[in-house]
């Protein structure tokens, strides 16, 4: 199965005609601004564009057709109805600069689903204005580091990160122009005491943490942890990756962080799209309130909403898109949480927990070595493949690989760094106990498969559109835009 | 319980496996004082109808306005196949395709929308987007920073026709890192930089400079001579453009001597709704030289075992996930879906469709600016060339005027007494190529009944 290029089904001279203004008018710019050759587009009928990007679509996988076990992904069902609503005519139609008051429908669901993120995780205020789970840790950050330079601590520079976390956060660090220093995961897998307590000094700004944490465990001593940075003078900044796992059971104010992230495209179940929009909404506690990032919603006298920006809040850290954020995926973050209620906010974090331990018990009983086999799962856990790389000559890649073969989208795989050969596997809250008997039993096959030809592991997946890509060939001869058919 | 399929069996038989007679036992390394009871801020649960309900209400209470706000983001028709593909479940609820093999589909896409942009610029390498124009442009400063070894001051101009946001965010992101974000300012009676104003910095150690083109204001700057003074002075010539201006425009790559090193900004009018401000795309691209730079995901064209052509996410180790603490940005994902609608746009439209739509758009923008000037109290500002902007100053604040008219149903402009206090009470319209003439003249006439009245005055 594959597909040409749409630039390959081009023609001279077709179009879509539908879809332009019907009559050809003259462009009025003077000679030395205009284009003087034809940028190379298709040239395809709408029918042709409609058939190739459906045949395309085909090519993946998603969670609407295959399980989707992508550890701090949280590839859960994203149920239609937020799509639907967050489509309708009057939010799409929408400029966001026409004035608020036009707008007290859409402002509402904003406000309230503000007022959400804050009661769910024990915070004083939320800004939705990031973009994406990076950008709100930026926004974080940045909000640390300018509470210290308000305080004159111009020298609190440093962002401790254990080294489980995500690439992210130490890149977020240095994106606010601090240094980062990388403490050690301890054998349980809960930060190391030690190394925090010689890490902390006169020079933290705070520390960067998931809990539960990247290998899959909620960190027991996190309020020891949280005592230790503040006496330091630092504060505490919460990764939402894994907030999916503690819904409404335990909130990351209580545990005593100042800022924290949400992933709205994974707690939230907006669409994970390919790879975006996501939404990276801030919380912070009462210190931070005055460094949240504008714009955000604010009651208006006499009732409503209205914007609240820079010129209300000086000590901002500022705006971080042109208007306001990913709206479209709030409104869906919105539904979503209505549909979930007071009620089923807590299911999540105990269903997502609960299918987690579940499988993993039952990889383990399969012959998997698990990471951490002491320790109660989140809502993700690691099997570590080490022994069968070094018995079998087969990597965490080729386990990977061979499960598209099995219809199975491949977990998270070597990350975290600090575990070798992993699997970071996140089946989610919304799958049925019958697909996650079915993963158990694909890869047991696979082992089995592993024992008796090791080479047709190396050789997967078979079944795919493409076999296994050539990766080293793709960076150093460098094909990243169509340049014709000579070229091709 | 919503979206989650256990049945009562379900829970016991998988409780039973785990050894554990209830699932709070799951949590029991957690510490009891941190747990919480209900959460009695979040309202009940509501069934799919109910919300539908709820959420249709309120969109029901927002008033329709016609548009002629641009400012950054455009209202163009969008094809009706484009969200029906877009939100095909094989699309909308994929991730970032880290197993290529299974990834196919979205991979392809961003390949071709990567050679539909480096095509529009005239560049030879494009990123799979970033979130929005205005941190495109913050991404493309701190890139300048990292290709443009020669310079040391870490110094980067930015005109003052960069749109006011863009520059907000730009100092806001980037600005953590040392960067000094110099302004040059508007000639505010041209709505333009001209050459003469970058003199103080002649002969100066700069990292960059920004020029938007058309600018905040519709009008076109000189972008030739801009690039060619960059140039000169050391500096990469970073283009913000509007995409669809480029089925017109001459194309970054070719301004000047050499071309800009790199063209950003918002893709959003390229088949992405209004939506209220977001999601929209920022896209980029850049010379080869500097690909390595380049912030965010890039796909290559590779094969596989068999010699079959394939995509791949390519050139990772300039990543966070890879690279950590010295990444090119901490970005990690792109804005998948956005970039499926603009591929899908540019691919039904073609050159010759995206021609139309922006030669229409500004011929509506001409009889937008003529009716409303004929309005006593209107004058239009600058008469130099523009691109589906203009702006027009009243013998009165703009601000009330424009709230007068929104209450009529009209989405009038974007007051600029704030951004650029010089030019008075001025404001920015817009008319694209869905305005209709009935829709220009009511604006006419809703703008001269207003400013008749004396109340807003």
């Amino acid at each position: 199965m594959s597909e040409p290029l749409i630039f390959e089904l081009s023609r001279p001279g077709r179009r879509a005609t539908a879809q332009a203004p019907l009559t050809s008018v003259d462009v009025d710019v003077p000679e030395q601004f205009r284009r003087s050759s034809t940028p190379v587009l298709p040239e395809v009928s709408e029918l042709q564009a409609v058939r190739h990007y459906t045949r395309l679509s085909r090519l993946n996988f998603s969670i609407d057709t295959h399980f989707y076990p992508l550890g701090s992904c949280t590839m859960k069902y994203n149920p239609r109805a937020c799509n639907q609503l967050a489509m309708l005519p009057e939010f799409l139609g929408r400029h966001p600069l026409a004035p608020a008051e036009t707008a007290p429908g859409f402002m509402a669901c904003l406000w309230d689903l503000q007022e959400i993120l804050k009661e769910v995780t024990g915070m004083r205020g939320v800004s939705l204005t990031p973009m994406a789970g990076a950008q709100g840790e930026f926004a974080g950050v940045a909000m640390i580091r300018a509470y210290h330079l308000a305080r004159g601590d111009d020298h609190r520079n440093e962002i401790i990160v254990p080294d489980a976390a995500h690439g992210t956060n130490p890149a977020t660090a240095t994106m606010c122009g601090c240094k980062v220093i990388e403490i050690p995961t301890g054998a349980d897998g809960d930060v190391d005491l030690d190394a925090l307590s010689a890490a902390v000094g006169p020079n933290t700004a705070g520390i960067m943490l998931t809990n539960p944490s990247t290998v899959g465990v909620f960190d027991r001593n996190i309020q020891a942890i949280s005592r230790m940075v503040h006496e330091a003078g630092g504060l505490l900044y919460y990764d939402g990756a894994n907030l999916n796992a503690i819904l409404g059971k335990v909130r990351p104010g209580d545990m005593g962080f100042d800022v924290i992230h949400m992933n709205l495209h994974k707690t939230f179940s907006t669409p994970h799209g390919g790879g975006g929009p996501g939404s990276g909404a801030v919380g912070v506690s009462e210190r931070l309130l005055p460094f949240m990032p504008v714009p955000f919603v604010g009651e208006a006298e006499g009732g409503g909403y209205r914007w609240i920006d820079e010129s209300e809040r000086p000590q901002s850290i500022g705006r971080l898109s042109a208007f306001m954020g990913n709206a479209g995926v709030l409104l869906r973050a919105y539904v979503y949480a209505r549909l979930l209620g007071r009620e089923g906010m807590p299911r999540i974090a105990e269903y997502a927990t609960l299918n987690a331990n579940y499988l993993m018990k039952r990889l383990a009983e399969a012959g998997f070595d698990l990471a951490y086999p002491e320790r109660r799962a989140s809502h993700e856990f690691i099997v570590t493949l080490k022994r069968q790389a070094r018995e079998l000559d087969v990597s965490a890649m080729d386990f990977a690989k061979r499960l598209l073969d099995y219809g199975f989208h491949a977990p998270t795989t070597y990350f975290p760094l600090l575990v070798p050969e992993c699997l970071l596997i996140e089946p989610t809250e919304t799958e049925t106990r019958e697909i996650l008997d079915e993963f158990v039993a694909a890869m047991a096959a696979i082992l089995d498969e592993a024992g008796q030809d090791a080479e047709k592991l190396k050789g997967a997946p078979y079944t795919t559109p493409v076999r296994r890509l050539d990766d080293v060939r793709a960076a150093r001869q460098l094909d990243v835009a169509w340049k014709g058919e000579d070229a091709a | 319980m919503a979206f989650i399929p256990h049945s009562s069996d379900d829970l016991s038989e998988m409780l039973q496996t785990l050894g554990l007679s209830s699932i709070d036992e799951l949590f029991d390394e957690i510490p009891d004082d941190l747990k919480i009871g209900p959460l009695e801020g979040v309202p009940p649960a509501l069934s799919e109808m109910e919300t539908q309900r709820l959420v249709r209400e309120r969109a029901a209470a927002d008033k329709p306005l016609v548009n002629f706000l641009g400012a950054g983001a455009y209202e163009h028709h969008i094809p009706a196949a484009i969200w029906e593909i877009v939100t095909r479940g094989e699309f909308y609820s994929a991730y970032t395709p880290y197993q290529a093999e299974a990834s196919q589909g979205t991979l392809q896409v961003i390949y071709e929308f990567q050679s539909m942009m480096t095509a529009l610029t005239g560049l030879d390498v494009s990123n799979a987007s970033l979130y929005d124009g205005g941190s495109g442009v913050a991404e493309a400063v701190l890139m300048a920073v990292r290709a443009n070894r020669k310079s040391k001051s870490r110094r980067v101009l930015m005109l003052g026709g960069v749109t006011p946001a863009y520059r907000h965010v730009a100092r806001n992101i980037a600005g953590t890192q040392g960067l000094d974000l110099e302004l040059v300012p508007v000639d505010p009676s041209a709505g333009r930089t001209p050459l003469e104003a970058l003199a103080p910095w002649e002969g100066e150690d700069l990292t960059a400079v920004v020029v938007q083109h058309p600018n905040f204001f519709g009008q076109l700057e000189d972008v030739d001579a801009i690039t060619d003074w960059a140039h000169r002075q050391g500096a990469l010539l970073i283009g913000v453009v509007n995409p669809l201006s480029l089925a017109v425009l001459k194309p970054p790559g070719e301004w000047g001597a050499d071309g800009a090193d790199v063209a950003c900004g918002e893709g959003q009018p390229l088949g992405v709704p209004l939506s209220g401000g977001g999601p929209y795309f920022g896209f980029m691209t850049c010379k080869m030289q500097y690909v390595r730079q380049l912030p965010g995901r890039i796909v290559g064209r590779t094969v596989d075992l068999e010699g079959k052509a394939g995509f791949s996410l390519t050139l990772q180790a300039r990543e966070q996930h890879i690279r950590r603490s010295k990444a090119t940005s901490n970005i990690c994902t792109n804005q998948g879906l956005m970039v499926t609608a603009a591929t899908i746009y540019m691919a039904m439209l073609g050159a010759e469709g995206l021609r139309r739509v922006a030669a229409h758009s500004m011929a509506n923008l001409n009889r937008l600016v003529d009716q409303l000037t004929a309005v006593r109290g209107v004058e239009l500002v600058f008469d130099g060339p523009r691109f589906h902007e203009a702006v027009l100053r009243l013998d009165r604040p703009a601000g009330p005027v424009l709230n007068a008219v929104a209450e009529r149903g009209i989405a009038g402009g974007y007051a600029l007494k704030n951004d650029y206090p010089d030019l008075g009470d001025a404001f920015v319209v817009c008319a694209t190529e869905v305005r209709t003439d009935e829709e220009i003249a009511a604006y006419a006439r809703t703008l001269e009944d207003v400013m008749r009245r004396a109340q807003v005055a």
